[in-house]
């Protein structure tokens, strides 16, 4: 895979090899078939074609906002944004419950950080509506089912950048 | 795969994330690394500053980057170092609730899709 590398600071310990410890973990637990991760060859580009200043910005997470829909049925979806719970679920998923937790919902919704940028024109806007991919075990859902449902979404509502956020 | 999806049909991506290996190895146009636990991407917790700076930077990434571009940040957890062992420990203390917890886990999917959970 051909990435450029930058730093702001610098890394002072290794990353910790989520893979390794997923498939350690699931392996412990019984499971016999470890997860096959997403491997791909090519990586799509796009150079955004307008100033920041002008650009319409959307983002999307993996926090459920409706955590009532049982886990298996979740489907990505998009939302509008004056309309997001104070609180999303976040349980189910699988982020560090021993070092953190979740009660912050500006530690993985960037909605009031872009509000912020947008009233100061960094950018151009934040879009009405935010999205929700959930946290799928079939690649085929998510390839053929949630990304290409949530990309309708934010070229319906012109938007420019999508950032995304995973938990 | 949604980032791929998206900058395939024209809208720029970023990720902010704290998983470099998953995402580095499914491929993704642009991605801000946290160096912390799991769970707040963004930054601290209640640490609005750092959040705003996150995303402020990610949006940098978008504006400036001319090829697919990792851009490692610049946060460090308060809590001390040890997460990065503890985050799914495996050892003698655990193993057994482990393997147990591996048989109800697959009992409930096996509810879930009997009682047409699954989509």
């Amino acid at each position: 895979m051909q990435y450029e590398y930058e730093t702001e600071g610098g890394l002072e310990n290794e990353p910790v090899k989520y893979i390794e410890k997923t498939r350690s973990y699931y392996e412990a637990q019984g499971f016999d078939r470890a997860y096959k991760w997403a491997d791909n060859a090519g990586i799509p580009w796009h150079r955004l074609s307008k100033p920041l200043s002008e650009c319409n910005v959307t983002f999307i997470v993996t926090a459920v906002p409706d955590g009532t829909i049982p886990k298996l049925s979740r489907q990505g979806g998009s939302f509008a944004l004056d309309e997001m719970p104070d609180a999303f679920r976040t349980d189910e998923l699988s982020w560090d419950k021993q070092a953190t937790h979740t009660r912050d919902r500006e530690s993985y919704i960037p909605m009031v950080a872009l509000q912020q940028l947008a009233e100061e024109g960094v950018i151009g806007s934040v879009s009405a509506r935010y999205h929700f991919v959930p946290t799928e075990y079939s690649q085929s859902n998510t390839l053929n089912s949630d990304a290409p449902a949530i990309r309708d979404a934010c070229l319906a509502d012109e938007v420019d950048i999508a950032i995304l956020v995973p938990l | 795969m949604t980032a791929r999806e998206l900058e395939s049909h024209g809208i720029a991506t970023v990720i902010i994330g704290s998983g470099l290996d998953i995402v580095e190895k499914c491929g993704v146009p642009r991605y801000l690394h946290n160096d912390i636990p799991l769970g707040n991407p963004l930054g601290h917790p209640y640490a609005a500053a750092e959040q705003r700076a996150s995303v402020a930077s990610a949006l940098q990434l978008v504006e400036q980057a001319t090829a697919p571009t990792i851009r490692f940040g610049k946060l460090k957890w308060r809590g001390g170092e040890a997460w990065r062992v503890n985050y799914m420990k495996i050892d003698e203390t655990n193993r057994e609730t482990l393997r147990l917890a591996g048989i109800e886990n697959r009992r409930s999917r096996l509810e879930q899709i009997e009682k047409g959970e699954k989509r």
